[in-house]
């Protein structure tokens, strides 16, 4: 896999970024080829970190195979899961009650914002700011013990279920997130005083790692890497699922198509995700948490497809069921892959420093890339 | 009145007393060096655990805290940690030049400590050519990073140090020219000479717009030199690992990390007392009984105090800032600072002729 | 574009084409052959634009082997399922990486884990997989005794 290293006949430097790397974030492992500091084309190499979730999936039912994805984009577990349960729903018809449909898109909200407050972290301390991580680990340390009270887990929910949630809010559930949002609403500000006002970070960010609106189509990004080039992809807009439909948020577009764009983009995710939670967090209706199902679920033969918005863009679920307790075949098409697949085409002819402000602002996650 | 200075004193006499001139001589210098590189080390193990503390303190957390009395034993073990350690050589390394660069580096920064005044009368060297002398030396380090990168046989070392090579040769013009414009204000190169002028007043206040001016580039060139945040591109951590010392473990790296930390406190030090009066107490023109309250505070405490301030804004910088481009670094430089510099040099020297400065 | 619609414009583009009822989008089950030049078609053609690959899955039904590309336009937001039926042992059929970029990717994944040729791919290796792995994973008849763990 890993051709020989080091120069080419043109003098160029072939650098290994990776599978060991601080900004990384993982096992990623990129060939660099560079002119003096400037990036001739990036290659990466996956696989690092590769589990076959999908063949693994084959052999589990489906109550359990939802439980799998939860390592898949770990920062956005609530969010797999999500996008599981409602392949399994879509398959079997069954009706979600209306608690665990608000439920689903608190806690998605929820790990949005944590998600997302993980990579404002990370994203600052690739271009070399390193106190923001901290700041923004208080917050999502906040969101994470929430989560714990309600579904025992700070990482790896497996909070979702075919027909809604697996157990019911923790009492403290509604206190506790009022409590968290008065706090972020100060501190996301604090956020753009700290970082996005700075002028070495505008200067780091503003026209670099340009990608134009037909190529993040063509090159199948989805999410804030899309939204920062003006490709309108929310999934909650265009195919609302659960409650999306009635709750009011607006789909954050940026049209600068640079690191700066997508950067602004998430920043807006988070506002957006802070309205979306005030709006529901009071008007939880009561009643059941989990309709009733059978112990054993089986898909009718055929094909279902359910996508859902994670943090990091559109995240596909693909059952082809032949009628048995097991799917047939799984697909999960991950937002992190087809974002992965640009990176080439936006870090060419940037430098070094660029490559790693580039790789901040697509948010990757490894296990969501390999499976 | 106990000072520094009596102290010196009295041993020079006494050592020139007891023994012959040649082995008084020979004895003072075996003193000497001693104490600079007991300095070095205690500088090495404050400055580290300031440095945490610094960052501890605006990363919300608590920093070290279990070696010691409130952690202030912690350099201490991770001293004798990386005294332990292995020095590993790489096998494709240029051994010779491999293991001479970490000395390289720390012998130029024990070079610079020489025309430094650490007190009224406590100075190694109080060389004629003082401030000259500092630039000049100082700019020897980068030869050291270059060799550190290159005999590495790593890329993200060679990297590193093409980064710091760059670096350093360009924003040493501005250091310099800083520098250049509180001489022309003092007439002398002697650090003491420059002391002595700053009697009645500090020159960054002395000497109007043009002396601030060039005491902030004076600040951001320094930066630049030690490698510090935000031009902290030669180490480039989410870049190129560790840039230069990427290969370097055990004893070896603890050299680049002290030489780091002293060069800090070199310039700092410098800063202190081309700009801030350096040992010189605040004294404002002629308010006698102002300046003699001021003179009761040891001089010693009042050079420790402007250089650590100085040493904490560097600080300051490094946990706020993000890291420049290498690009926009070497712009900064030849777009902004030196031209600015050049400009600011020429607007000092028309102020010390028509003497306009207080 | 309606399902209906949809399956009038396909039918002028692809007329052997058939079509799998009783799913969510339209399905168009298609061979390789001509698949190469209906799928620049439905990229081109301005009442379609399906511009937006989304997802590409090799499938192995133990005689054949279908893959399946999912696609959508981001204009007229409607999706189109196209299955190509392949051959099991030699599954070959020509890509279109050239037309979604998104695809060069897909496809490098669909043929490391299921063994899928892409033909004409400007770089078709494993993708998670080293280089001298043997086998498919995702295949049916696929054995591993060390690494996989049969529940």
């Amino acid at each position: 896999m890993i051709e020989e290293i080091g120069t080419t006949e043109q003098g160029e430097l072939v650098v290994n970024l990776g599978p060991q790397h601080p900004s990384t974030h993982g096992v990623l492992h990129l060939v660099v080829t560079l002119s003096g500091e400037t990036i001739k084309k990036v290659e990466p190499h996956l696989g690092y970190i590769h589990r076959s979730i999908e063949k693994m999936c084959e052999s589990l039912s489906y109550r359990q195979f939802i439980y799998v994805t939860s390592r898949m984009d770990y920062l956005s577990s609530h969010i797999n899961n999500h996008g599981c349960a409602l392949c399994v729903e879509k398959g079997m018809q069954i009706e979600v009650p209306p608690r665990a449909k608000v439920i689903r898109v608190l806690m998605d909200e929820l790990t949005r914002l944590a998600s997302h407050q993980l990579w404002w972290g990370a994203m600052a301390m690739d271009v070399g700011a390193l106190t923001p991580f901290f700041y923004a680990f208080r917050e999502r340390e906040a969101i994470n013990d929430i989560m714990e009270e309600t579904c025992g887990a700070r990482l790896t929910m497996n909070y979702m279920a075919p027909g809604g949630v697996a157990f019911d809010l923790h009492p403290d559930f509604q206190r506790k997130v009022k409590d968290f949002l008065a706090f972020f609403r100060t501190k996301i500000d604090e956020y753009d005083e700290l970082v996005t006002d700075n002028i070495i970070f505008q200067r780091r960010m503003e026209g670099i790692g340009y990608l134009s609106s037909e190529d993040a189509i063509s090159y199948g990004c989805t999410g804030p890497t899309a939204r920062g080039s003006g490709v309108s992809c929310d999934i909650r807009k265009s195919v609302p699922y659960e409650v999306y439909s009635q709750v009011q948020f607006e789909e954050v577009l940026e049209t600068g198509g640079d690191c700066f764009a997508r950067y602004n983009v998430r920043m807006g995710e988070m506002r957006q995700s802070i309205s979306i939670i005030e709006q529901l967090i009071d008007n939880i209706p009561g009643g059941e948490f989990l309709a009733k199902t059978k112990a054993v679920l089986k898909l009718p033969k055929g094909e279902f497809y359910s996508k859902v918005e994670t943090a990091r863009g559109e995240f596909g679920v693909y059952i082809i069921s032949e009628g048995g307790t097991t799917p047939y075949r799984i697909k999960f098409r991950s937002p992190g892959f087809s974002n992965l697949s640009a990176l080439d085409h936006m870090a060419r002819g940037h430098k070094i420093g660029d490559l790693v402000a580039i790789m901040g602002t697509l948010d990757l996650v490894i296990p969501d890339i390999d499976r | 009145m106990l000072s520094i200075e009596n102290i010196t004193h009295s041993i020079d006499v006494w050592l020139y007393g007891t023994f012959n001139p040649t082995a008084a001589l020979l004895l003072e210098s075996l003193i000497v060096g001693l104490c600079a590189i007991t300095l070095f080390a205690v500088l090495g193990l404050v400055l580290v655990l300031m440095e945490r503390k610094v960052s501890a303190y605006m990363q919300i957390r608590l920093g070290p805290n279990r070696v010691g009395p409130g952690g202030a034993l912690q350099t201490v073990a991770d001293t004798l940690k990386l005294a332990m350690k292995e020095g590993l050589t790489p096998d494709g390394a240029d051994k010779f030049l491999f293991n001479l660069a970490p000395f390289m580096v720390i012998v130029v920064a024990m070079l610079i400590l020489v025309p430094v005044a650490f007190a009224k009368g406590t100075q190694i060297w109080d060389i004629n050519i003082g401030v000259l002398y500092i630039s000049a030396v100082s700019s020897l380090s980068v030869i050291g990073i270059l060799m550190a990168g290159w005999a590495s046989n790593n890329k993200y070392s060679l990297l590193g140090a093409m980064r710091s090579g760059a670096q350093i040769v360009s924003y040493e013009l501005s250091a310099g020219l800083s520098i250049i414009s509180i001489v022309t204000l003092t007439g002398s190169l002697r650090i003491s000479d420059i002391i002595d002028s700053q009697q009645d007043g500090w020159w960054l206040f002395k000497g109007h717009i043009p002396a601030m001016i060039s005491f902030v580039i004076f600040i951001i060139a320094v930066t630049a030199e030690t490698n510090r945040a935000p031009f902290d591109l030669a180490e480039a951590e989410s870049e190129l690992t560790a840039g230069f010392h990427t290969e370097y473990s055990g004893m070896k790296f603890a050299l680049f990390f002290l030489a780091e930390y002293v060069n800090i406190f070199i310039v700092c030090a410098i800063a202190a007392t081309l700009f801030l009066g350096g040992w010189m107490p605040l004294h404002i023109g002629h308010w006698t009984a102002f300046n003699h309250a001021m003179d009761y505070i040891p001089s010693s405490l009042w050079f420790i105090g402007k250089t650590f301030f100085l040493i904490f804004v560097i600080m300051w910088f490094r946990w706020t800032f993000p890291r420049l481009r290498i690009d926009q670094l070497l712009s900064l430089e030849w777009k902004y600072l030196l031209p600015l510099s050049l400009f600011n040099l020429l607007l000092m020297t028309l102020i010390s002729i028509k003497g306009w400065h207080f | 574009m309606t399902k209906e619609e949809l399956k009038i414009s396909v039918t002028e583009l692809l007329p052997s084409a058939s079509f799998e009822e009783g799913s969510e989008w339209t399905t168009v089950l298609t061979g390789p052959d001509g698949w190469d030049s209906f799928a620049r078609q439905v990229r081109s053609a301005p009442q379609l634009d399906f511009d937006y690959l989304f997802c590409v899955t090799a499938v192995d039904w133990k005689t054949h082997i279908t893959v399946v590309y999912h696609l959508t336009s981001t204009v007229h937001r409607h999706t189109l399922v196209v299955k190509v039926k392949l051959d099991h042992d030699h599954p070959e059929v020509a890509t279109v990486s050239g037309i979604w970029r998104t695809a060069e990717f897909h496809e490098r994944e669909a043929y490391d884990l299921m063994g899928v040729v892409f033909t004409g791919h400007p770089d078709l290796r494993r993708l998670f997989l080293t280089d001298e792995w043997k086998g498919w994973p995702l295949r049916k008849d696929y054995e591993d005794p060390v690494n996989m763990i049969k529940l």
